[in-house]
């Protein structure tokens, strides 16, 4: 792999991804403190929102502490250098959040839909070029369809406007070859950058992200300390070094997002980051990576085990955003015990 | 069977117009299905009223302007063509009744409140979300006050058509505004999700509402009759998981299976909204004879 000081930009989502993590309940004081480290440190940009993306606080995904623009306005105070970045799923949100956003400091779009669904997304992708946001675009569990399949979801996303087409690996179930097939027919037949957006599930976090790397992605994504949803993320403080020893560029200083990792996120965590048994089915069976302390909720609430919950919704083939499809399986798995 | 049938008919011959148009043939009891237009002349819902020998044109609204005998319309283009159609219709003294977003009338669920909007000359049948959610929602409110209804619309992605699709914005906004209008929640909030599984899924639907009396055993019996009710027009209609109660939160799931004749069953989204249609076209035609049309 010839890194010859290529360029890599970092997008920390710590408070987007990790906020699944932390079951949203991120204060102001947690959103001013890491987005500040984050931007002292040099990341490209800063993830903020629901776990779910914009509007995504609800029954279904767990309730935010403050709203979106609560936490878009407090991290823009102390923003200085980095662009702030909002998540948006379509179904979720909509234009009008994406407004507000915008109105709160918001300089990156990053619009969301499950890989075979790229249409749903043109409304917003043309409305967030159209207000002068660089728009990032994701193909969310892009493990589940062969590389031609999202090559073409890719192209109607660059057709739309998309300045950057992510793979997006929301399972943590791909493997290394996996991402280089897919990252590389897009970086072969997309003319815009493309991104790639790991989770730990596996332990693949950064050997995939190096993968995507090698094929040609220029923008990728991490969170401090792997804070996220399943295993959770590539950790940013380890991707900055990894990167800077191959010679990278990635404009992130590495003392800095250690100090970030250790002194600012550690002491928030809840519980430690790490992959359990749960978060290796959800790899495993290729299971959205947000499912998980859902499915330890569900399982509690109707005495059935994690495992048998996780495996049922791999089999039904369920898409990000299904969360109460964990409440109707452990409903019918308790009524099978039952009888 | 009632001996005096009121002249309808379909603006769009696409699949909704098509498969509404089968249903009125087969089972309306008030309404007979006049006219069907379309603007393409090559179309195979056209085509297919043709075979049933339905009159039928290509000419668009002015064909059915043309024709003084028709008394209800069913929109079945887009929310666009509609907001042209309206006023024409309205200037003819023709009910709409509009199966696009355009939102021009009422929002009509007929187990809830068509008999509010009886005389409307526009009556708008929200969104597939919304038929499928808010008799739920409406049941729960008729018990105790709900402070939040929430709902999550899940559909195959092959049901959803290319109008769904580029106006996912207006579904979300549109179903939310119903659930608290006509479902009477404080506040309402609704999710789409696309799910292109093969084979395809069922139209599924989760209700979440946030309520103010935990009368457990009057929400269930209120949900149980609505669905029942909701079965009389949509057979594929089935109560899922029946209220699971959280403290104050309450979770109900629908389960919505096409009637699989012209549509595939797992198109219970288009289903339900041609049901309604064909439930509220016949009470609004039963109204019209009852009148002495």
């Amino acid at each position: 792999m010839s890194s010859s000081g290529r360029q890599i930009r970092i997008i920390d989502t710590t408070l987007r991804d990790g906020s699944h993590a932390v079951r949203h309940k991120f204060t102001i004081e947690d959103v001013k403190a890491i987005a500040s480290a984050l931007d002292e440190a040099g990341v490209y940009g800063i993830e903020i929102s629901h776990g779910d993306g914009l509007a995504g606080s609800s029954i279904q995904y767990g309730w935010a502490l403050h709203s979106d623009e609560e936490r878009l306005s407090a991290a823009n105070e102390v923003v200085k250098n980095s662009k702030i970045a909002v998540l948006l799923l379509p179904g979720i949100g909509t234009r009008n959040d994406l407004q507000r956003s915008f109105e709160c400091g918001a300089k990156i779009a990053r619009i969301a839909t499950h890989v075979t669904e790229a249409d749903i997304s043109e409304q917003h992708i043309k409305m967030a070029k159209d207000m002068g946001l660089e728009v990032m675009t994701f193909l969310m569990l892009s493990h589940m369809v062969p590389p031609g399949k999202v090559l073409e979801q890719a192209k109607l996303m660059e057709g739309y406007g998309a300045d950057v087409v992510y793979v997006v690996d929301s399972a943590g179930a791909m493997l290394p070859d996996d991402v280089r097939a897919k990252v590389g027919i897009l970086k072969e037949h997309l003319s815009v950058e493309v991104g790639f957006h790991a989770h730990e599930n596996l332990g693949l976090a950064i050997g995939n992200t190096l993968a995507a790397i090698s094929e040609g992605a220029t923008v990728v994504d991490g969170t401090l300390c792997g804070l996220g949803a399943g295993a959770g993320n590539t950790p940013t403080e380890v991707l900055v070094a990894v990167l800077d020893k191959l010679g990278y560029k990635t404009g992130v200083d590495l003392y800095k997002i250690m100090r970030a990792a250790e002194e600012i996120m550690r002491p928030r965590m809840p519980r430690p980051q790490v992959i359990d048994r749960a978060s290796l089915v959800l790899g495993y069976a290729g299971v959205y990576s947000s499912f998980l302390l859902h499915t330890y909720k569900a399982a509690e609430r109707f005495k059935v085990a994690p495992l048998d919950i996780l495996l049922e919704l791999g089999k039904l083939k369920v898409v990000g955003g299904q969360e109460d499809m964990i409440v109707d399986v452990a409903y019918e798995l308790a009524r099978g015990n039952r009888e | 069977m009632s001996e005096k049938k009121v002249a309808v008919a379909i603006i769009g011959p696409g699949n909704i117009g098509t498969d509404l148009m089968y249903k009125i043939q087969k089972y309306a009891r008030f309404m007979k299905l006049k006219l069907m237009v379309g603007i393409f002349p090559d179309s195979a819902g056209l085509k297919r009223a043709g075979e049933l020998g339905i009159e039928n044109s290509s000419e668009g609204i002015e064909a059915l302007l043309r024709d003084r005998s028709v008394r209800i319309a069913f929109e079945a283009t887009t929310a666009s063509a509609h907001a042209k159609n309206a006023p024409l219709l309205a200037k003819t003294g023709i009910t709409a009744i509009d199966l696009t977003p355009a939102a021009v009338g009422p929002y009509v669920c007929p187990v809830v409140n068509i008999d509010e909007h009886i005389n409307a000359p526009n009556i708008n049948l929200i969104t597939c979300g919304a038929q499928a959610t808010v008799p739920i929602v409406s049941a729960i409110s008729s018990v105790t006050k709900v402070k939040y209804a929430e709902i999550v619309a899940t559909i195959a992605s092959k049901s959803a058509g290319p109008g769904t699709r580029q106006n996912i914005d207006e579904f979300t906004q549109t179903t939310a505004t119903a659930l608290e209008i006509v479902g009477k929640a404080e506040k309402g909030k609704a999710i789409i999700i696309l799910n292109p599984a093969e084979p395809p899924i069922l139209m599924r639907n989760t209700i979440y509402t946030v309520v103010e009396e935990q009368k457990k055993d009057e929400i269930v019996a209120a949900v149980e009759t609505v669905v029942q009710k909701v079965k009389e027009y949509v057979p594929g209609y089935r109560l899922r998981v029946p209220p699971i109660f959280d403290e104050e939160k309450v979770t109900t799931m629908i389960e919505v299976e096409g009637a699989g004749e012209f549509l595939p069953e797992y198109a219970g989204n288009l289903d339900i909204e041609t049901s309604a249609a064909l439930a509220v076209g016949d009470l609004v035609a039963k109204h019209l004879v009852a009148e002495g049309v």
